[in-house]
């Protein structure tokens, strides 16, 4: 856990020693911003749908870019065999980049919070259990989408490419539950089961299931146990 | 000790190391030498853990590498071929970086920090962004960084590689001073670098190894050979090609007239010395001799002599 420690503090290092947390940081908060006050006023209701509608999709380009630089670039740079060659498992590296890479994300959502005061002081009759929940589920699909990019980060050396091949993972996720009129009637549940969205929704409407828990934690086990197979397979080639 | 057997490592098709076996003691400086993809870095990055072996074993301090790899890495100081680095991280943040990795912590970091600093001259460059340092400084930071933890083992793949000569002076007075009580291995293409520095050559070429040994073994196991260049007066070619018939270890390799005097170049083997001969014969031949001059075939000739006709045999 020292290593997993170690890299995580690292990778939260050069995200803020360059431009690139900052510009996330201020570009998420702005595109979230627009599109919540947009609708806000005129739904005219006391909760947070409005941005609990636009950050999933805000996700689908955000955090493949923010996952995009975990692998590919210590690959690209050389510095993976550095790392490789110092006494760190693959799974504790993989872990320590893809837990700075969450926090990043959280910390965005932490900015969109002053939405929630706007809310506090214009609205009546507020469900905090629903806003709690609504954010601990997009804290939930963020870490879901980090771990797809985590792994698209690990398949190439390229950051353009890891960002392409996350877009699409993260896509695909996005739009299970978009299709069910295309699947046949025997698989649709297995589908929608498999979509982000349909996770999300029930957390956003302040419904706890250990369900719903059960499948995003296996969904980031996956990703992560995938990128670190993927990693280690690399020695043997 | 580094020991190793059979060692083979195919990409693909491409076989890059075959079947080499060699043994590295304690406190040996060992040079690993051979033209550019040789696979010499490829042997380096499966001692080290970074590839795993085709075939055959890597043993360090009697433990297997694919077995106790994290344990061998503790005792590792590697520094990478092209010394690998982050650009936007301040020198000192990576230092720590490496330290916290390697469990140096709170006092022993600063001890170890210190010691790295004075090693390699990183005084005035603690507080910068690595991406702003010079090259030179920037293999002193991979360096630093190997060696923060006070390896028992050090391996450096082409450590002075692009440096200016005083720069490779300095890092050579570094790795000699390092290897009283360490083991060094250190990779390079070019020979001139590393011969001052090291105690043993091991020359590898198209994967396998085709010598080794102290560069004087080497010299006296390739039958090397002393080039004679005479400046002569009154001579002829065909005094110089009778020659052999009274002083038979010599041979002509070539001739050429000048103005007022003539050069003639002639080889004999090491072990010989017909100069006296030569001489002798010279004045009942009536030559006037201006000036005689030996080149003793060197490291140089025989590293290129193992490693042009290895290509030309494959």
């Amino acid at each position: 856990m020292p290593n997993v420690r170690s890299i995580y503090i690292k990778e939260l290092r050069s995200y803020f020693n360059s431009p690139m947390a900052y510009i996330f940081l201020v570009v998420f908060a702005v595109v979230n911003g627009y599109f919540f006050t947009n609708t806000f006023f005129l739904i005219n209701q006391s909760d947070m749908r409005a941005l609990f509608n636009i950050t999933p999709l805000v996700y689908l380009f955000f955090i493949p870019a923010v996952s995009m630089s975990l692998v590919a670039r210590e690959k690209n740079l050389g510095t993976i065999e550095l790392i490789n060659t110092l006494p760190i498992k693959t799974h504790e590296f993989v872990l320590g980049k893809y837990l700075a890479s969450v926090t990043l994300i959280v910390a965005g959502l932490g900015i969109t919070l002053v939405h929630l005061f706007t809310l506090m002081k214009v609205g009546t009759n507020i469900d905090y259990g629903a806003a709690i929940c609504g954010y601990f589920g997009l804290a939930l699909v963020g870490a879901v989408y980090a771990s797809a990019g985590t792994f698209a980060s690990s398949v190439t050396d390229n950051q353009v490419v890891a960002f392409i091949i996350a877009v699409f993972i993260v896509i695909v996720f996005w739009l299970l539950d978009k299709m069910l009129i295309f699947v046949p009637v025997g698989l649709a549940g297995f589908v929608q089961f498999m979509s982000v969205d349909y996770h999300f929704t029930n957390l956003s409407r302040g419904v706890i299931d250990s369900r719903n828990l059960i499948y995003f934690a296996s969904v980031i086990g996956f990703f992560l146990f995938l990128t670190t197979k993927n990693m280690e397979v690399k020695k043997w080639k | 000790m580094i020991n190793v057997k059979n060692l083979s490592k195919n990409y693909g098709p491409v076989k890059a190391v075959k079947s080499i076996d060699f043994e590295i003691n304690d406190g040996e400086i060992v040079g690993f030498l051979g033209p550019n993809g040789a696979g010499k870095s490829t042997t380096l990055k499966m001692l080290t853990g970074y590839l795993a072996p085709t075939s055959g074993s890597v043993t360090i301090n009697n433990m297997d590498i694919l077995e106790e790899e994290l344990e061998i890495q503790k005792s590792i100081g590697y520094l990478p071929e092209l010394n690998p680095i982050y650009p936007e991280m301040i020198v000192y943040d990576y230092l720590q970086f490496i330290g916290s990795i390697r469990n140096i912590k709170g006092k022993q970091f600063s001890q170890a920090l210190g010691r790295v600093i004075e090693q390699c001259g990183l005084k005035g460059v603690l507080h910068r962004h690595i991406g702003n340092c010079s090259k030179g400084y920037k293999q002193r930071i991979g360096l630093a960084a190997s060696m923060i933890h006070d390896p028992k083992i050090l391996i450096l793949d082409e450590p002075v590689t692009g440096l200016d000569p005083n720069q490779i002076v300095e890092i050579r007075e570094l790795i000699k001073g390092l290897g009283r009580e360490k083991l060094v291995l250190i990779s390079s293409h070019i020979l001139q670098e590393i011969q001052a520095t090291v105690d043993r050559i091991i020359i590898i070429n198209n994967g396998k190894i085709v010598a080794d040994g102290t560069s004087e073994d080497l010299i006296s196991n390739s039958q090397g050979s002393t080039t004679l260049s005479m400046e002569l007066v009154n001579a002829t070619k065909e005094s110089l090609e009778e020659m052999k018939a009274v002083v038979p270890s010599v041979n002509l390799k070539s001739f050429s007239k000048g103005k007022d005097s003539s050069i003639a170049k002639l080889e004999y083997p090491l072990e010989n010395d017909p100069r006296k001969d030569i001489f002798t014969y010279g004045v009942e031949k009536g030559w006037i001799i201006l000036e005689m001059a030996t080149t003793k075939s060197n490291l140089e000739d025989i590293f290129r002599k193992l490693t042009v006709s290895e290509v030309a045999d494959a």
